[in-house]
Formats: structure tokens, sequence, C-alpha cells
């Protein structure tokens, strides 16, 4: 059946082709890019929600003290 | 550094709150009355508003897109403009967005319990309400792309872009599904049929999973997991990863929902292979989320917010586990159709969802009204009602999944089925079906508590509408840097990445099967619905008698067996070239349809459609008397063919004009014969459309077959 449909697509061997690429390509410019981050960086971008700019005080209960 | 003085708007959040409580209740309590039907049909109330076929849509409706969609909104709407230091961008937009998204709701209340429905999962709104969607939809993204713009934040944080891939993809998925063809104002036939509609469906419905109730949940867990436990996520450089690998490989899985049936071969390895894959990012970005509270384990004993994050956290990696899991075509032939499934999506709903939503809640609420939770042990006790509800929901779902599968493959040493009759594999399994309606019941019980906890809360506390931040302007744009560090400088160049990210899944899933004729391999016999096989069909549609049957015999010797014995056919894809919609259903509470055509009498039918405990001793479907007192609607039928001509049907040239002449003599022989044997019906009552239809249904295939074999069956 799907010899069938790949042989009536024109060229659809280059299909699975280019998506294997797609992704290498992806994951390589992915992996490349979260390893070689400055570090500064990173810790300035995952403190973000814990400055807001509004007071920011929890207790173990993680209530706000009024 | 000259700090700016702004003000968050908390107004939004909070009616986005209350519509979450609100919607919860009432989508858990329909939800709990959908699972009382199953095992005491009594409470179908003999109405047609109420039955199952329509309460198990309002339910799935009402759950996703009020109870899970609301809190999605007070969310973002909270944790955005705090991420971007910003109000947001009009205030306008938020209400119109908010009342927009209300009247969506209160407009499926009332069609889905009417009958009005496209019969598509989680898709089921008519076309009107489809275009009131898309326009809210698109009132909620301008809002965001706008407040992202007007940032003072130069960098976005890793919760932003995933709601932003929420915006994105949510679009996509819902036009590309609701292409359908409007017969009136309430009815309209899906644009596709058959395999290529239930491709785009499952395309649509598993990435409705993926970014309606994951993505945008795991936003919100970037920002609010965090916040509880007041420490940064776990690795930032993890989530990265996590998200683009996430958007890019979900989009592709889809065809894992329709393994064994007959759609192609090859589009069900790809949708298998990329089901494996996503277990590496939905796992990563898991252990990001436990990992956060490394050294806060501590707390997580005192703090219900930070319990009920646990759990949901938990539940996600649970669910995306077992989602590869049941996408193995081995483990699929066991699970597919049967409660499993069930039970999976509650682990995902009740556990992911619903405890994100009750530990955001519990943070925000007290935050926002400026005091102190008004009861910590109700919410304890809130989180014990829920993690019990979940364990007794899923665990006697499991159970019955696999029993009634099993019972569904066993055969006698003779070869035959051992339970030849359905009905003996669905009474086994309904005690379990009571222990879940229990466990939901708790489960239930426990947002009573929260939703009395948070009141008293409010009460107490004063709500603070606009929240005074004191914030630096935006800093200049640094230039160089890495390519991601430039990317999230840019979010409009980040959107259209990510829309590229998801299409390139969407358009190598969909495109084949769309321009290849020979996907669907055409049978000679096959022809178009008659007049009142199409009004019996649409009434199938009407009542959902997709949510209990299936119209799709899988090619397994055990189900060939059950439902085609003399023939030996499985389903074909040629068989549902003028199903528009498909109606292979997911779901077998009853037997499957495909093949029932012809097997029992026309009076069979009439009885068993209006008593089906006394046809079928012991059955739970439900009665359907009115189908016998309402008349078929003539007026539509001209229309009807004229719409699905459109889409392709090849009703001959005028054949509208001559359909009701067709259809009246039809109905008139069905009349007729049920009167030899006793039976007294108008012949323009619906239920003789809809045995007209059962009658109809598998029959082409077999004509083939007794043609092949020169006449003899």
């Amino acid at each position: 059946m799907y010899k069938e449909v790949l042989r009536s697509i024109h060229n659809i061997e280059v299909w699975p082709l280019i998506s294997v690429i797609i992704f290498f390509i992806f994951f390589l410019a992915l992996l490349w890019w979260a390893l070689t981050a400055k570090q500064a960086f990173i810790k300035r971008m995952s403190h973000l929600p814990l400055e807001d700019g509004t007071p920011t005080i929890t207790d173990a209960t993680n209530q706000l003290e009024v | 550094m000259n700090l700016e003085k702004i003000y968050y708007d908390n107004k939004i959040v909070k009616a986005f709150i209350i519509a979450t409580v609100v919607f919860g209740i009432v989508g858990m309590t329909v939800g709990l009355l959908a699972a009382i039907q199953l095992f005491y049909p009594l409470f179908n109330f003999d109405l047609p508003y109420t039955t199952f076929g329509r309460i198990r849509p309002l339910h799935t409706n009402a759950v996703i897109f009020a109870f899970v969609g609301n809190a999605m909104f007070a969310g973002v709407y909270y944790s955005m403009q705090r991420l971007l230091k910003t109000r947001m961008y009009s205030d306008r937009l938020s209400w119109i967005h908010f009342w927009g998204w209300q009247l969506i709701i209160l407009a499926a209340a009332i069609t889905l319990p009417l009958g009005i429905t496209t019969s598509k999962e989680y898709a089921e709104l008519e076309w009107p309400i489809d275009i009131a969607i898309a326009l809210v939809w698109v009132v909620f993204g301008w809002n965001m792309i706008a407040t992202i713009l007007i940032r003072r934040e130069r960098h976005m944080y890793v919760a932003i872009w995933f709601y932003i891939a929420t915006f994105i993809t949510v679009a996509v998925l819902h036009i590309v599904n609701s292409f359908e063809m409007p017969v009136s104002l309430f009815k309209s036939y899906s644009w596709y049929a058959g395999v290529q509609d239930a491709l785009v469906q499952w395309w649509y419905g598993h990435n409705a999973v993926a970014f309606f109730l994951t993505t945008p949940y795991l936003g919100m867990m970037y920002y609010f997991l965090p916040k509880a436990a007041n420490r940064p996520v776990y690795s930032y450089r993890l989530s990265i990863i996590h998200f683009w690998s996430l958007i890019f490989i979900y989009i592709w899985a889809g065809p894992h929902h329709l393994l064994y049936t007959s759609l192609p071969d090859w589009a069900q390895s790809l949708g298998v292979v990329f089901s494996v894959m996503l277990i590496a990012p939905s796992w990563g970005g898991m252990l990001n989320g436990l990992f956060t509270l490394r050294g806060a384990w501590d707390r997580v004993r005192e703090d219900p917010v930070l319990k009920f994050m646990v759990v949901a956290v938990t539940a996600y990696g649970m669910a995306t586990l077992e989602g590869p899991l049941l996408s193995l075509k081995n483990v699929n032939a066991i699970a597919h159709f049967t409660d499993w499934i069930v039970a999976h999506v509650h682990v995902g709903g009740l556990g992911w969802n619903g405890f994100l939503i009750f530990g955001i809640l519990y943070w925000l609420v007290p935050r926002m009204w400026a005091t102190k939770l008004y009861s910590v042990s109700l919410a304890n006790a809130h989180f014990w009602l829920g993690t019990l509800g979940i364990v007794f929901y899923a665990i006697p779902m499991y159970t019955a999944g696999v029993v009634q599968s099993l019972m569904w493959q066993e055969f006698n040493p003779e070869g035959f089925l051992t339970y030849q009759n359905f009905l003996e594999t669905t009474t086994k399994i309904m005690p379990l079906y009571i222990l879940r309606a229990i466990g939901g019941g708790l489960y239930l019980i426990g947002v009573f508590v929260m939703a009395y906890n948070l009141l008293k809360t409010a009460l107490a506390g004063n709500f603070i509408a606009n929240e005074k931040a004191e914030v630096a302007p935006l800093a200049p744009a640094t230039t160089g840097g890495s390519w991601h560090h430039v990317l999230e400088g840019k979010p409009v160049l980040f959107s259209v990445l990510s829309l590229v990210a998801i299409l390139i899944g969407g358009a190598i899933e969909l495109v084949p099967t769309f321009l290849i004729k020979s996907n669907v391999p055409t049978i000679a016999s096959v022809k178009p619905y008659t007049p009142l096989e199409l009004h019996g069909r649409d009434l199938y549609i009407r009542e959902g008698c997709v949510s209990c049957h299936t119209q799709m015999v899988r090619p397994f010797r055990s189900e060939v067996l059950r439902y085609d014995p003399q023939h030996g056919e499985y389903s074909k894809s040629g068989e549902y070239v003028y199903d528009h919609p498909f109606l292979w259903g997911s779901k077998r509470t009853g037997p499957d349809l495909q093949r029932v055509g012809q097997k029992y009498a026309d009076s069979w039918h009439f009885r068993h459609m209006l008593t089906p405990a006394e046809v079928s001793n012991g059955s739970t479907m439900p009665a359907y008397p009115w189908l016998f007192e309402q008349q078929i609607d003539k007026n539509s039928t001209g229309p009807k063919i004229a719409a699905l001509r459109k889409v392709g049907v090849p009703y001959p040239p005028g054949y509208e004009e001559q359909a009701n002449a067709d259809l009246d003599r039809q109905a008139k022989k069905i009349a007729d014969g049920l009167r030899t044997e006793g039976y007294e019906i108008m012949p323009t009552a619906e239920i003789v459309a809809l045995i007209a239809y059962l009658q109809r249904l598998g029959v082409d295939i077999k004509a083939e077959k007794v043609a092949a074999n020169n006449g003899k069956p």
C-alpha cells in the first residue's frame, strides 16, 4: 500500500530525506546554542519570574505575611 | 537608574479565575452525570437534551474550553504582565476576549444539548460558533503580541514562548479542522470525507491536547512553580531544548489515534515514531519542573500549593510516558476503543491540568486579595480528596479497559469467540464504572471545598485591582550575542519561526494523503447515501451515537469474526469516501456498527431504539422515544444534497428536486414493512430515517462480495 502511495508522488523519496535533514540541523543548532549560551545570561533569564517589581514575601507555607 | 511606576491589571485575572471555578464545577458535574448514566440509564431522563450522547460532548467541551481554557487565560494574563514588566496592551481587548469567550461557552452550553453538533471530537461546535472562536482567539493573540511589543524586558522568558506557540498553533488547528460546508445556520458538513476527515480531525484532536492542554500549562509551570518555590527553574538551558523539541515533534504524532484503522500504513508509522520521540522533551520538561524543587522538598510537606504542583507535574510525566506507549501498535491493539484511553486522558486532565490549576489558584488568590489563605487545612483536605479521586477514577478505568479488550479478543478452543454477545463485555465492567463515578465524585467534592476556601479568602482580603510595580525602562538592545539571544528580543520573528516549526510536521503528515488519489482506493459498489439514509445519518450525529459506537472494524481476526462473520471484511478506506464527516468514533461502550446493516430486522431496531433494555437484556443504552414522535425535516433535504455535492459527493445535477420523492418511497417501504410486523409508525417519523441509515451501514461492500461470487453470498 505505502509503496504505491509513495511511487505516485513525484520525487517522494526526498520527503523523508528532507525531514531527517531538517531535524538534524534543527537539533544540532538547538543543542549548540543551549550548551554555549553565556552563564550570566542564563542566570538572568531564569530569575525573571522572581523579579517583577513587586515585593516577594514567602514563608514556609507559601502564604503572604500580612 | 530611573524606575517607572506601572500597574498590573489584576481585574481581568480575577474575572478569568471566577469563570474557571464556576465552569470547573459545571463541567465536572456534567461529567459525573455522564459517568452515572453509563451504569444507571435512568439518569438519561428519557429526554433528548440529557442523554449521554449529548451530555458527553457538553462535559468535554466544558472542562477543556471553559475550565482549563479560562484558567489558562488567568495564568497567561497574570504571568505575562509581570514577565514583560508591562500592563496588558489594551484593557478593552482583554475584556472583549473575556466576554467573547464566555459567550462562546454559553453558545456551546445551549447548542450541544440541542443536538447541534458536527460530531468531531473537541470540535463539535457548529460553524457560526467556530467563526466566533476564531475571532475571539485573534483578539487574545493580538493583545498578547502587542503586549510583547511594548515590553520593558528585552528578552522573553520561556513561558512567553509557550504562550506564543499556543496562540499560533491553536489558530492553525482550529481553522484547518473547521473547514465545513454550511447547510443552514446550525448544520454543516465537514469539507473532508472519510480517511482524510479522520486524519485532519486527529491531527487537530491530538494537537489540541498538545497546544491547549499542554503548552500553555508548561508555560505556567515555568512561571508559577519557581514563584511558589521561590527559586529559579532548575535548568533554563533544558527549558529551551524542551520548548523547541516539544513543539517541533508534537505536531507529527496525530495519526497514533488511528492505528489499525483504514488510514494508510505510512501515516500510521509516522505517528508512532514521533510519538515515541515525544518522551524525550516531555520528560525533560517534567524533570526540569521537579528538580526546581531541589533543596525545597521540606516545603512540599507544608505547602498545599507545592503539593498540588508536584502531583500535577508527576501526572504530566505519567501521561506523557503512557501516551507514547499507547502509540505502539501492539499496545494500541489492546487499549484503543476501551476505557484505558478514558483513564489516560483523565490522568492528564484531572492530574496535570486540574492540579496545576488548583495549585496556581491557591497561590494567586491570597496574593491578589492581599491576605492569607483562609484555611490551609481545607486546602490539604482538597489535596487528598483530589488525589484519591484520581486514583479511584484511574484504576477502575485501566482495569475496565484491559478486561473488556481481552474479552473482545478471547477465543474458545473451538475457535469461536468466547463472548459472542458484545453486551456481556460491557455488563462485566459495570462495577468498575460505579467505582469511577465515586472517584469523580470525590474529585468534584474537592473542587467545592476549594471554591469555599477561595471565596472565604477573597472575602477576608482587599482585592488589588491594579497592582503597583516599580520597573526599569526597556534596556537598549545589545549587539552581538548568540542567535537565540537575538531571537528572544524579536517576538515577531520568533512567532514566525514557531509557526514554521509546527507547519513542517503538519504539512508532511497531511499533504500526501490529500494530493494522492491512490491513498483512498475506490470501491465501485460504494454509493452515496439516499436522502432518507442521509437524514438518518444526521440523526445519528445529532444524538451523539458516535460517543459509544465505532464504525471501524480493525483488521483483527477477533473483530472480523465478531462484526462480519459471513463476509470477513474489515473496514476499508474506500467505504468512507462519502462520509462527511467520518464517524469512526474513538470508544466502544456498545458494539461497532460498521457492518450492522441488514444484520437485524427493521422491527428489531424499532423496538431497540424505544426500549433497549427489553430487547437486549442488561443494556445500558438510553431510550430514544422522541425519535418516534418527531418528524423528518424534509425542507432541509434539498440544501443537504446541494451542500454535499459541493464537497464532492456525486449526486446528479438537479437531484435535490426529486430527493424528497425518493425519500418518501423508501420511508413508506420501511413503514409498510414495520406495519406487517405489527408496528404502526408514520413514514415521516425520525426513527424511519435512522433505521434506513443503520440498515445501509456496510451493505455496499457486502454487495461487491456478492457480485464477485456471481450472485452467491
